[in-house]
């Protein structure tokens, strides 16, 4: 096990090592220059604009640039904004616990409704219990998530003359603006995010409802809750599990519509600005850093899987 | 597919719901910044919204109004433009109009004695001069995008520690109001010394507000600075705010929201029709309109370099099938264009008459005689059916309703062009690698100047480089453009404007505007103090801004 936990540690360096390969080679074949857009719009002569060329390095050849950046990864810097000169790590840092904590609360309110739901729909099988529950998780799957923040804002401000505050408070600082910010964009986010995860957890369920350990269950004469819960619940839960924690990775750093939308300073917006910009250390390091949450996600989600389901050995 | 119905169903419905909740409109609000007789009243946070980031902090090195709306409340210059009347250049940290010698090739500055830094250092001539050198003779590695602005400039010194001096090499005639950029930020000597891309990450001015925070991405926070030189009219001390705050917001749709919900106070760039009709809606009481014509424009332009548009006679058949006044019509109803004009903004004080400017090639009155003469122009060229690709930005407001407009018009006289749009790094990229056929290419300014709203027109391969995308050099042209720039007599200097827009949209037709843009600006009405101007870089100081009591 030991082994196979260094193994797949070892094996997450290649990846990333070719994340970065496969984004640096995209972002200088997709057209666009940093600086012309910087100046766009304004009668900037060319001498200036082959100045911060070569301020900026970019002037250099691709491969020197690439080994440059390859070379400040390997020492844990990820160097400086184009657009802004700061340190990249600072631009992340100031996004990613608004991102993290954006995450963290959709993915709470997704777990706690689809599970029971999913559930619920899953034991009362074409029950009208089942078809409502299957009419609230379309509803979800159906309607994207920025369209339901935008309704949610129109609603609150055409009702009450309240929009959800425009600038990040952390929880520590004072937990109720902080959700005042959150709780709506966690609302539109978790429900299509509940959705995938219910009609999920409702066909593996059932699937599992009709394995043999489960009617020998029954046939022992353990009680229905007991049968579900503990038997059948336990393993119908592994797809369910990669699905929320590969939904929560998503969440990091995909929220870009939303983020807009709610004018969130996540990750997302930062990543979408960054392209805008042609920000190239910036879009470089962001992808980098999404790609080790999908990976350190995976790695954790198999390690779950060990946990939950004896039968699972890594070696 | 029964439960999408369900579901559309349940959308309109509730569509509905929202809109029988909406307030009526009733009318386009207040176009008066402030009632009569009403006093300034001091206090309070203005809270404003500003859709871009600013690249640097550093206003002699950007060129974006996202750096001027946050940043220029910190900062002041050597003049500025009257706040009350936004067409006249009043002095900021000089005492007095500059004193001009008969030759007209020497600026002498008198400079107030009581401007302080907001480190509490005092503010000299040597400060001054030490900007205007970063500027203008900016050193190896140091960015200064408008030097070429003050290319008449030989020498500036310090004759006293309240005197400045500028030398010219021979007589400009925007010099004077150059003096007046909004971006020339007064710097400390002494800063700049130590290092001078210190004001690229810092800031430190001697303006009506003081730095407190920039979260990146979300907002700006400045305060009153006690020690401001400023004082109004009646002796009372500037600025009256007591802070305020900029809030980044990139998205359309949560600008007017944040506007809506009463989150922000105004934002100073510019809204659309159609944001202003939904905020006037939703705010009957609360909301205030200010409009104004905007030194913003789009341009046509083909690239002189690709057949057949290196042929006189198809550029002109391209203006000619415009028609300006029908578009005017109908687009400044859904996006920010409305006036008709020349390459100077029309109704400014370099326009030409309405009457001179229809005898202009595309800009005359008759529609369907233009249209046909652009069809007879295309059939001598030997192109009737003509064929190209339009290339645009993926900008809605106002690009792609400009562009449909005109392929709309072209295709009245045969031409089939395809709107070939590209996101804006795309399209920046081909305007400069000539890769395209014909462009719809856009220019701001900050004031009415031929030399600035001419920049684009000198040869391509001289000091129009990187900035003439019709790729075209013209040595009779650079002459216009340079005597205009050196005559300092208004009226001849007109006359010679008015020759330039002749040759260059009507003889040659190298590259010609669509229509002007127009600025709107809903805000909430508690926002006094604040006019606007025909840009969205000047008055942004703030310093006599103020918020009523309601």
């Amino acid at each position: 096990m030991r082994r196979y936990v260094v193994g797949r540690l070892l094996l997450m360096i290649p990846t990333l090592a070719g994340v970065a390969i496969l984004t640096f080679v995209i972002m200088r074949a997709v057209p666009g220059d940093i600086v012309a857009l910087q100046y766009a719009g304004s009668p900037v002569p060319q001498s200036v604009i082959d100045e911060q060329r070569h301020l900026l390095g970019l002037d250099k050849p691709m491969w020197t640039q690439f080994t440059d950046w390859m070379g400040q990864i390997a020492h844990f810097d990820l160097g400086q904004s184009l657009w802004t000169g700061h340190p990249v790590v600072e631009e992340i840092q100031i996004r990613l616990p608004l991102s993290i904590e954006l995450a963290v609360l959709a993915t709470l309110l997704a777990v706690t409704i689809a599970i029971p739901l999913g559930v619920l729909a899953a034991v009362r099988q074409d029950s009208w219990v089942d078809y409502l529950i299957r009419v609230f998780s379309i509803g979800g799957l159906a309607m994207p998530s920025f369209w339901i923040g935008i309704v949610m804002i129109l609603t609150t401000i055409t009702l009450f003359g309240w929009a959800p505050p425009l600038v990040f408070t952390p929880f520590t600082e004072d937990p109720i603006a902080n959700l005042a910010q959150l709780i709506l964009p966690a609302i539109a986010v978790g429900y299509r995010y509940s959705a995938v995860s219910m009609r999920m957890t409702r066909s593996t369920l059932l699937e599992v409802l009709r394995e043999d350990y489960v009617r020998t269950a029954r046939a022992k004469g353990v009680g229905e809750r007991m049968v579900v819960v503990r038997h059948a619940l336990r393993n119908a839960l592994l797809p369910v599990i990669t699905v929320v924690s590969l939904e929560f990775a998503f969440l990091i750093g995909g929220l870009v519509v939303t983020e807009q939308v709610f004018n969130l300073n996540g990750i997302g917006k930062l990543l979408v600005d960054a392209v805008a910009h042609r920000d190239y250390t910036l879009i470089q390091s962001l992808v980098l850093l999404l790609a080790a949450v999908f990976v350190l996600v995976n790695f954790v989600v198999d390690m779950v899987y060990v946990v939950l389901d004896p039968r699972i050995r890594y070696s | 597919m029964l439960k999408h119905r369900h579901i559309a169903a349940l959308s309109v419905a509730f569509a509905l719901l929202l809109a029988a909740c909406s307030p009526k409109a009733t009318g386009t609000g207040s176009l008066t910044p402030a009632p009569a007789g009403e006093q300034p009243h001091p206090g309070g946070t203005l809270t404003f919204i500003v859709n871009a980031e600013p690249p640097s902090f550093d206003g002699h090195r950007e060129t974006t109004f996202a750096l001027l709306h946050p940043i220029a409340p910190h900062y002041s210059t050597l003049y500025k433009f009257d706040p009350g009347d936004l067409t006249k250049v009043i002095p900021d940290v000089a005492a007095a109009m500059p004193e001009v010698s008969a030759d007209k090739l020497s600026y002498n500055i008198t400079l107030r004695t009581d401007v302080k830094f907001h480190d509490g250092s005092v503010m000299t001539s040597e400060d001054v001069v030490a900007t205007y050198n970063k500027i203008i003779f900016p050193p190896t590695g140091v960015l200064s995008p408008r030097a070429g602005a003050y290319a008449a400039v030989e020498s500036i010194s310090a004759p006293a520690k309240d005197k400045v001096q500028f030398k010219l090499k021979y007589p400009s005639a925007s010099f004077g109001t150059n003096l007046a950029s909004p971006w020339n930020f007064i710097y400390s000597a002494a800063k700049l010394k130590t290092d001078i891309h210190w004001y690229e990450k810092n800031i430190d001015g001697t303006g009506p507000f003081t730095y407190v925070s920039n979260t990146k991405g979300q907002d700006w926070v400045g305060k009153k600075n006690p020690d401001y030189f400023a004082k109004d009219k009646s002796g009372v001390q500037l600025p009256y705010l007591d802070g305020y705050k900029a809030l980044i917001i990139t998205d359309a749709t949560a600008e007017v929201n944040a506007v809506r919900s009463k989150q922000a106070m105004i934002e100073f760039r510019g809204f659309t029709p159609q944001q202003r009709d939904d905020l006037s809606r939703a705010l009957p009481n609360d909301l205030a309109i200010q409009e104004a014509p905007w030194i913003c424009v789009n341009y046509v332009v083909p690239n002189t370099k690709k057949k057949p548009f290196d042929d006189v006679r198809v550029r002109q058949a391209l203006t000619l099938a415009i028609d300006r006044y029908a578009g005017s019509t109908a687009l400044q109803k859904i996006t920010i264009v409305k006036d008709v004009g020349g390459l100077m903004r029309p109704k400014g004080p370099f326009a030409q008459s309405d009457a001179d400017l229809q005898k202009i090639a595309g800009f005359g009155t008759d529609a369907k005689a233009n249209k046909d003469k652009a069809k007879q122009l295309l059939a001598d060229a030997g192109v009737p059916n003509l064929t190209f690709k339009f290339l645009n930005r993926n900008i809605t407001t106002p690009y792609e309703p400009v562009a449909v407009f005109v392929l709309d018009q072209w295709k009245q006289v045969g031409i089939n062009a395809t709107h070939d749009v590209k996101e804006t790094s795309a399209y920046q990229a081909d305007l400069r690698a000539g890769n395209f056929d014909v462009a719809l290419d856009f220019n701001c300014d900050f004031l009415d100047e031929p030399d600035l709203q001419l920049a684009k027109f000198w040869s391509a391969s001289g000091l129009g480089k990187g900035l003439n995308f019709a790729y075209y050099d013209d040595a009779d042209l650079d002459k216009k453009i340079d005597a205009q720039s050196r005559e300092t007599d208004p009226a001849k200097r007109l006359a010679l404007v008015a020759d330039i827009e002749k040759y260059a949209m009507d003889t040659k037709a190298y590259q010609y505007p669509v229509l002007w843009w127009y600025r709107i600006i809903p805000y909430l009405n508690v926002v006094r103090g604040w006019r606007i101007g025909s840009n969205h870089y000047t008055n942004q100081d703030l310093a006599t801004v103020w918020l009523a009591q309601k």
